[in-house]
């Protein structure tokens, strides 16, 4: 235990210089963004530099995820200035105090949320209106500083009027003759080409700093350039920040008198949704990036932001979120633990101390255009274009939720955005029964499979946002270095929210030695060929052609039968007459095959059956995956089956049961049965049932001429088939060996 | 621990005029076969010439022969009135034909099953899909969860799979998540609920290998028995498990009236009975 300790101890303080350096390099992205972002809510700048600091301090502290970086986030931007513009009525300094009242508050929400173990609370929301409310808050964010970007501080009115203006806005800007309007729209046009250029100019020294301070350092460089020239600066101080003489003994504080209105409390609750999605989207984000795949606490970090805010708040600062882009610099400069996070809450510290008279000589245009850029990243066209493949109703859930943010408020936009993903769930399901007969019941099946020791889970009825965390809960509790097979056959409707979910599920079982595969989709049907595109069953239609919808399963097969020089048909076949003969299809009948791999001499075939049990009403459809192996020579006629549960069928078509001698462990775990019992004797061998022994258990069983080889009564995994394919391999190899041909 | 199972030795079935009547009347003599048992069919309704002939004239049709079967005719309501002949009769096994899914249109069927299998005295059989070729019974599913009531239906489960030639049981442990104590959160907690979920995995497997053990072995020497614990919902889990492994019989407690008692064993049977997996036996101890 101790030597764990100081072995804990060791590696903190041998990374400790790495995670200082990546705290600084976040810290010179987090000054100019946090100053851009209180100016962005007409807030003022500090608050967003007073929200970082705090942030870093007591999330590193206290919080439960390991590279993430807490400060000011670009989501808050829309509520915040809504806030602080309508609170007050126009009294923007008023305003901001009840604002910072409403922080405190949702602070105190957030620290409720993370004991109540909220942190599935951003699965109840569908994908794709996350997308369009970030899309809406982009076009908000670009909307009003672009004006301030060229100079126009005074622009006013809803994000589409701001929107509306911006050709306006440039025609006035060419015709002014105002000096510091074409000086600030000159350093705005820079530095937002600075920002577009950055990542495409290819020089380390270059890349050292990142491009926000790079707008920093020239601009302000510019202004003393200006003062040996004798040049007075061309700008006034509207158009610079404003930071206060004395940081320390200039905090404002909160003001509590408009708690128990109707609108104080819209505020509260608007600012702790947002703020906790936007938390609880990057924490999930982050831990793919983290490169020791750690797993984040997000119970713990939404206490910790909780106490964070209600501390900024306190002290005249933002929210403290968790964000994406700074953690993921964080990261690239390679952080490993919480301190990076604290060093840079420190180094802002510094600068604010330091560089104080250098801070005020900042352009507002030049923070304006690196939240243009900003705004622009969320709200990019190719958003939209990366939904409009998924399917055609995503486009219209995220245009629902986007149109109606834009219009009215971010709230209103993202119920919009649920009530229109309902809607439409129900109407391509053609059922409103399917989800609100079963949304309260349990519907996730998690076992440890006796044979083979993997999970497999199962789920019922539906699958959509609205349930997606009882599947996430059952995910959750399983190692991630296991192997999972999902299995969606009894589900009816699988959506798009989960479609994602899982497929981030998969990336993180494989980034640590596990897996995760999906089975039972070949038979959904999906309107685009994406892989996170709505799947869905819908009766008496359940016949159509199985290429139009490709699965990932299905993708993998293929890429497994290039990998293995075979051939792959996923198309269904009805030519399965050549199984008939084999007992285990005596009572059953084949419907078709399909999924086929067979490598190029035909000897072994691999393929996906789908077979009727029993009679009318008794009938029931199962899937299963089979080997079948054509034999170079004829062997004697047998079944080799460890259940026992096909016996009787077996005595049924004359087959007798066979002990072989001085073998009791494998008499003990297998049935072997056949016709002709001394050639039995003859063909199992010591080496053979070594083989048998030793090897994981398949069902098998020879029809003289060919053998068939299953492992399970349901679709295997793409895993589970390589291994199958191999146990055919040596299974063929101690059977025949095959003698070397000149 | 073993104390004998119960034997079904009186058959009771309760059945309507409905056009699934001879493929139900057809499954119910065959079980019958099977126990060696004496078959009651009772109607609730009134008694007229044409029911009569209709009655026997299918169940000449069946041919049940050396089986003892007595037709009854009761009028009043449905669930009083099967619930008292059951006491009456002395019966040990109530039949009822069930439907798998309900919906608005099927609903009310559904209910009267629903009621009489928790009002009853005896055990009880639902029949989601008789058939008229004989579908054999290879796979019975069995709860295995700690309750006073489970070591005698695990023997009645082993009972009736003998009687029915099946070749496998398997018993499903339900565990309780909140028995982890243990929240998943991160990394740690996931290693910490692992283990404890591997330690109440095997508290509960040697619970349930004891109660198996004590059975006679003329039971359990011929059957292939597996264990399954899972970690979910009570009541839930098992049927999902039963539809997984397409089980044919699925084994279980009876849910018990007493209130005090529903905190140990909440109604758990109410899940599997809104949705019916399979074949379903509820065993229910003499009182």
């Amino acid at each position: 235990m101790t030597s764990k300790k100081t072995n804990q101890t060791k590696n903190f303080i041998h990374s400790l210089p790495q995670n200082i350096f990546s705290g600084f390099v976040v810290s010179l992205i987090a000054l100019p963004l946090g100053l851009g972002l209180a100016i962005a809510s007409d807030a003022p700048p500090i608050s967003g530099i007073i929200a970082a600091v705090v942030g870093g301090i007591v999330v590193s502290i206290l919080g439960g995820s390991n590279v993430t970086i807490t400060g000011p986030g670009n989501g808050l931007v829309i509520v915040l200035l809504g806030a602080i513009t309508t609170l007050a009525n126009g009294d923007l300094y008023q305003g901001y105090l009840f604002t910072l009242a409403a922080i405190v508050f949702s602070g105190g929400l957030m620290l409720l949320l993370g004991f109540l173990k909220m942190g599935r609370l951003a699965d109840f929301f569908p994908a794709s209106a996350i997308e369009g409310m970030l899309s809406a808050i982009g076009l908000g964010i670009l909307a009003k500083q672009f004006h301030i970007m060229i100079g126009h501080n005074n622009e006013h009115g809803s994000i589409l009027s701001l929107l509306l203006q911006i050709p306006n806005g440039i025609m006035n800007l060419l015709s002014s003759d105002n000096t510091a309007e074409h000086v600030a729209g000159g350093i705005g046009v820079l530095s937002l080409l600075i920002m577009i250029y950055y990542s495409k100019i290819r020089n380390q020294y270059f890349q050292l700093i990142p491009a926000p301070m790079w707008i920093l350092i020239l601009t302000v460089g510019f202004s003393y350039i200006l003062v040996p020239m004798n040049i007075p600066y061309p700008m006034e101080p509207s158009f610079l920040v404003d930071i206060p003489k004395n940081v320390f003994s200039n905090l404002a504080f909160p003001d509590f008198s408009m708690v128990l209105e109707q609108e104080f409390l819209v505020v509260v609750f608007a600012i702790t949704l947002i703020s906790s999605i936007e938390s609880l989207l990057s924490i999930k984000a982050v831990d793919k990036l983290d490169p020791e795949n750690r797993r984040s606490n997000v119970n713990k970090d939404l206490k910790a932001l909780g106490v964070a805010t209600i501390a900024s708040g306190l002290l005249g600062g933002l929210n403290v979120v968790t964000v994406i882009a700074r953690s993921s610099v964080n990261v690239n400069n390679r952080a490993t633990n919480r301190t990076s996070n604290l060093f840079h809450g420190l180094f802002l510290v510094l600068f604010v101390l330091l560089f104080q008279e250098q801070l005020r000589k900042i352009p507002l245009a030049a923070l304006a255009a690196i939240l243009v850029y900003t705004g622009y990243k969320l709200a990019t066209p190719k958003n939209f274009r990366k939904i409009a493949k998924i399917g055609k109703e995503q486009i219209i859930i995220f245009l629902t939720t986007l149109i109606t943010t834009l219009f009215t408020n971010l709230i209103t936009g993202i119920s919009a955005g649920i009530m229109i993903t309902i809607l439409i769930h129900i109407l391509i399901n053609k059922s409103f029964a399917l989800f609100f007969s079963h949304l309260f019941k349990p519907n996730v099946l998690l076992f440890k499979e006796q044979i083979g020791g993997n999970y497999y889970v199962s789920v019922k009825y539906f699958c959509s946002f609205l349930n997606f965390y009882k599947l996430k809960y059952k995910l959750d509790m399983i190692p991630e270095s296991e192997d999972v097979i999902l299995d969606f056959s009894m589900c009816s409707f699988v959506d798009h929210t989960v479609m994602e979910g899982l497929e981030s599920y998969a990336d993180t079982f494989t980034g640590k030695g596990g897996s995760l595969e999906i089975i039972g989709l070949d038979k959904h049907e999906a309107d685009s060929i994406h892989p996170f595109a709505i799947r869905k069953i819908i009766p008496f239609r359940t016949l159509k052609p199985i290429e139009r919808y490709f699965t990932k399963r299905q993708k993998q097969l293929k890429a497994t039968a290039k990998e293995y020089q075979w051939n792959y048909i996923p198309k269904k076949s009805s030519n399965t007459h050549f199984l008939d003969h084999f007992v285990f299809f005596k009572t059953r009948k084949i419907n078709y095959l399909y999924n086929h791999l067979s490598d190029p001499n035909g000897i072994f075939n691999v393929f996906d059956v789908e077979f009727t049990e029993g009679e009318f009403i008794a009938k029931e459809v199962v899937k299963t995956t089979i080997v079948h192996v054509h034999l170079q020579e004829p062997i004697p006629i047998f079944s080799l089956d460890r259940e026992g549960l096909l016996h009787f069928v077996y005595h049924l078509a004359g087959f007798e049961d066979l002990d072989i001698e001085n073998h009791p462990d494998f008499n003990k775990r297998f049935y072997l049965s056949g016709e002709d019992i001394p050639a039995l004797k003859h063909l199992f061998t010591d080496e053979l049932i070594l083989f048998f022994e030793s090897n994981p258990y398949y069902h098998v069983e020879s029809n003289g001429t060919t053998l068939l080889i299953q492992k399970k009564e349901r679709l295997l995994s793409v895993q589970e088939i390589k291994a199958m394919i191999y146990f055919a391999q040596q299974l063929n190899h101690v059977l025949q060996p095959i003698e070397e041909i000149v | 621990m073993y104390t004998g199972h119960q034997s079904f030795r009186k058959i009771l079935f309760g059945f309507a005029f409905s056009p699934k009547l001879n493929i139900n009347l057809l499954e119910t003599i065959r079980i019958a076969h099977f126990f060696n048992a004496k078959l009651i069919l009772l109607h609730v309704g009134e008694k007229t010439e044409k029911k009569e002939y209709e009655i026997n004239a299918l169940i000449k049709e069946i041919e049940p022969n050396g089986l003892s079967i007595d037709i009854q005719w009761k009028e009043g309501n449905p669930i009083k009135t099967i619930r008292k002949a059951c006491v009456e009769f002395n019966i040990d096994l109530l039949v009822l034909g069930a439907l798998q899914h309900e919906n608005m249109y099927r609903f009310y069927v559904g209910s009267i099953a629903r009621k009489l299998t928790r009002q009853v005295s005896c055990s009880v059989l639902l029949l989601i899909r008789p058939s008229e070729i004989r579908v054999p019974c290879n796979h019975l599913v069995v709860n295995g969860l700690n309750a006073p009531d489970t070591p005698n239906t695990i023997a009645n489960a082993f009972y009736v799979a003998n009687t029915l030639g099946a070749k496998q049981i398997t018993i499903v442990e339900e565990i309780l998540n909140k028995e982890i104590h243990v929240e998943v959160e991160d990394l740690r907690s996931l290693k910490r609920a692992s283990i404890i979920k591997e330690r109440l995995k095997n508290r509960e497997e040697s619970r349930v290998r004891k109660i198996v053990g004590a059975l006679p072995k003329i039971y359990t020497q011929s059957i292939k028995i597996n264990n399954q614990s899972i970690f979910g919902k009570r009541g839930y889990s098992i049927g999902h498990y039963a539809e997984v492994v397409r089980a044919d019989l699925l084994v279980m407690n009876a849910p018990s009236k007493s209130t005090i008692f529903d905190r140990i064993f909440p109604h758990d049977i109410e899940y599997i009975l809104s949705d019916l997996p399979t074949d379903l036996l509820i065993i229910r101890n003499e009182p």
